[in-house]
């Protein structure tokens, strides 16, 4: 998928949350780069698998974000979840992805998991337009509610499309 | 635009109650510290629910980031948590020093620590100086503001600037540390305890403040971890995860430190966790100061990534052919096409970066994992049941900074 300057093809048998999520999944993408383990979870069974990573100890969601691979050279689908999984009581670290592609992005919601996903899950949905199924209460967190894009996806420009000139302004008498 | 009871966290058969109050702790009100908004529907004075909302500070940093080199980048990060700001820079370019796989010089390591922990320093004075303001302690607040001045000095001597200092370069930082600014840290190491000292004196054992913050916004240890609370917050109700310790990078590993941890979990032990941590980081300081090691502070010219010296610019080839190459805009360092995480800890929790590179020294993305976003969310849980003026103490307690927040 990309090339890493220290990939191991073996990182299966060296890490044991790998094997576990092997056994249950069937074989899946993992590579090791800059000593992180990162692995390729499908979306159907995105809430699946982080349920089983989160039994075996990784109680501690770090971050839920998304990278959009829409200029990407050699990427295969637009939209790439990325999951940081950490553990306070060992010095593992995870990335878990899942993809998901355009027309609807869905991915299913980890809120029941970790009430941590609850509002970067918001975000996500805010700034890429990925819906999560199951979340309760799916609504833009940093843009404004009345805002319609999805702002961080490459295909929407930095300065904007005008929005920020066709805000209604509320004057004093009207307010 | 008025709120629809439907927006509310409260469950549905709570909404017919319409004898609460909804109050709107707006974005502009000088208890919020910054711009966020609380909607609090009321019984009298106890909070029923509350409803934050954020976004007003909302500046595109992560849409910014794939359009500034990764040199250019570290002035925007400055501007996230710009209580302390060092701290961010050296989190921005430890995760692409990460990435790109450079190993940094000595003095570097020893110097990056130094700075993040007297930010860390500035950063809990104002914490608890806040903490102490909103509850009505204007001498505590002035002190710690006393202190921070000196900091700031001391920043300002080392590069230029008070606040968005801006201060790190990948492979290295942008001044090298003088004589004057040792001698100045030095003189701050002797001063502080003693007003650390005066500090404790006002706030410890005060009747007024441990009733305000005793037993108020109370997170328990399970509720931290699943809420995903880092640095003072989640220490201070017992998860004793700290990333110096537990994943050490710069020149942690060598330096001899106690993580401060509470149990109870409410405001008062946040404000106990954060005065301890900074009797912590003076110790830091102190021993990372005696064993500063000499020798160069950036990367050599080999690794084609740190601007080269004068001197080597004006006498070898290998120097002026390094500093146009990196000075020039379709030139510049080569970035494996690989993503990566890495993360310090931040005075606010734990602050990590998540880059991915495309080949280019412009990232592909740049994700900031703010702690304030995770710790603003657990604010409904915490505040209920609890008094409007608890609202304040538990506020300040959590420490968060809306443009670390909105980005």
């Amino acid at each position: 998928m990309h090339s890493s300057s220290d990939a191991s093809s073996d990182s299966a048998t060296t890490c044991p949350h790998l094997v576990a999520l092997e056994q249950a999944f069937g074989p899946l993408e993992s590579s090791m780069f800059r000593s992180q383990q990162r692995v390729v979870v499908p979306a159907a069974d995105s809430f699946a698998a982080l349920a089983l990573l989160k039994d075996r100890g990784f109680d501690l969601l770090v971050d839920v974000s998304c990278v959009d691979y829409l200029e990407y050279r050699g990427a295969k689908h637009r939209y790439g979840l990325v999951y940081l999984l950490a553990s306070t009581h060992s010095p593992d670290r995870l990335t878990v992805r899942v993809f998901a592609d355009d027309p609807e992005p869905t991915v299913a919601s980890v809120v029941p998991l970790w009430e941590a996903a609850n509002w970067l899950e918001r975000e996500v949905w805010d700034l890429f337009g990925i819906r999560f199924t199951g979340h309760p209460d799916l609504r833009r967190l940093v843009m404004p509610e009345a805002f319609t894009a999805h702002p961080l996806r490459k295909d929407y420009p930095l300065q904007g499309r005008g929005e920020r000139h066709n805000f209604p302004v509320i004057t004093r008498d009207h307010s | 635009m008025s709120i629809a009871p439907a927006e509310f966290d409260a469950p549905p058969e709570r909404r017919s109650e319409d004898y609460l109050w909804t109050l709107n702790f707006g974005p502009q009100h000088p208890a919020t510290h910054t711009t966020l908004r609380l909607v609090l529907k009321l019984e009298g004075e106890r909070v029923v629910d509350a409803m934050p909302e954020m976004g007003y500070l909302h500046s595109g940093f992560e849409k910014i980031g794939e359009h500034l080199t990764f040199n250019q980048y570290v002035t925007v990060t400055d501007r996230m948590n710009y209580i302390s700001p060092m701290a961010n820079n050296v989190a921005w370019h430890h995760a692409v020093e990460k990435l790109l796989g450079i190993e940094l010089t000595p003095r570097c390591t020893y110097i990056r620590t130094i700075i993040a922990e007297l930010a860390r320093i500035s950063d809990h004075l104002l914490c608890n100086g806040a903490v102490g303001l909103d509850t009505g302690a204007f001498t505590f607040f002035l002190y710690a503001f006393y202190q921070r001045e000196v900091i700031y000095d001391i920043f300002e001597t080392l590069c230029g600037a008070r606040f968005t200092n801006s201060y790190t370069r990948v492979g290295g930082v942008s001044q090298d540390m003088t004589p004057l600014v040792i001698e100045k840290i030095r003189s701050f190491l002797k001063t502080f305890p003693k007003t650390l000292d005066d500090m404790e004196r006002l706030l410890n054992r005060n009747r007024i403040f441990v009733d305000r913050t005793k037993g108020v916004g109370v997170l328990t240890k399970a509720e931290a971890i699943n809420r995903g609370a880092t640095g003072p917050v989640a220490r201070a109700s017992g998860v004793t995860r700290d990333l110096r310790r537990d994943e050490p990078y710069l020149a942690y590993a060598d330096l001899d430190f106690q993580v401060c941890c509470a149990s109870a979990g409410d405001c008062y032990a946040r404000y106990l966790v954060r005065m301890q941590e900074m009797r912590e980081s003076l110790k830091i300081v102190e021993q990372a100061l005696e064993q500063l090691p000499e020798g160069p502070v950036n990367v050599g010219i080999d690794q084609r990534t740190a601007l080269p010296t004068k001197k080597q610019v004006y006498s070898t080839i290998e120097g002026t052919i390094s500093h146009f190459e990196l000075s020039m805009s379709n030139r510049g360092f080569e970035v494996p096409c690989e993503e990566s995480y890495a993360a310090i800890e931040a005075p606010n929790g734990e602050l990590g970066f998540y880059i991915v590179g495309d080949g280019e020294d412009v990232a592909y993305r740049a994700r900031c994992r703010p702690p304030s976003v995770l710790h603003f969310a657990m604010f409904p849980h915490l505040i209920r049941g609890h008094t409007l003026s608890d609202i304040v103490a538990v506020l300040g307690s959590l420490n968060i900074i809306a443009a670390e927040l909105d980005r």
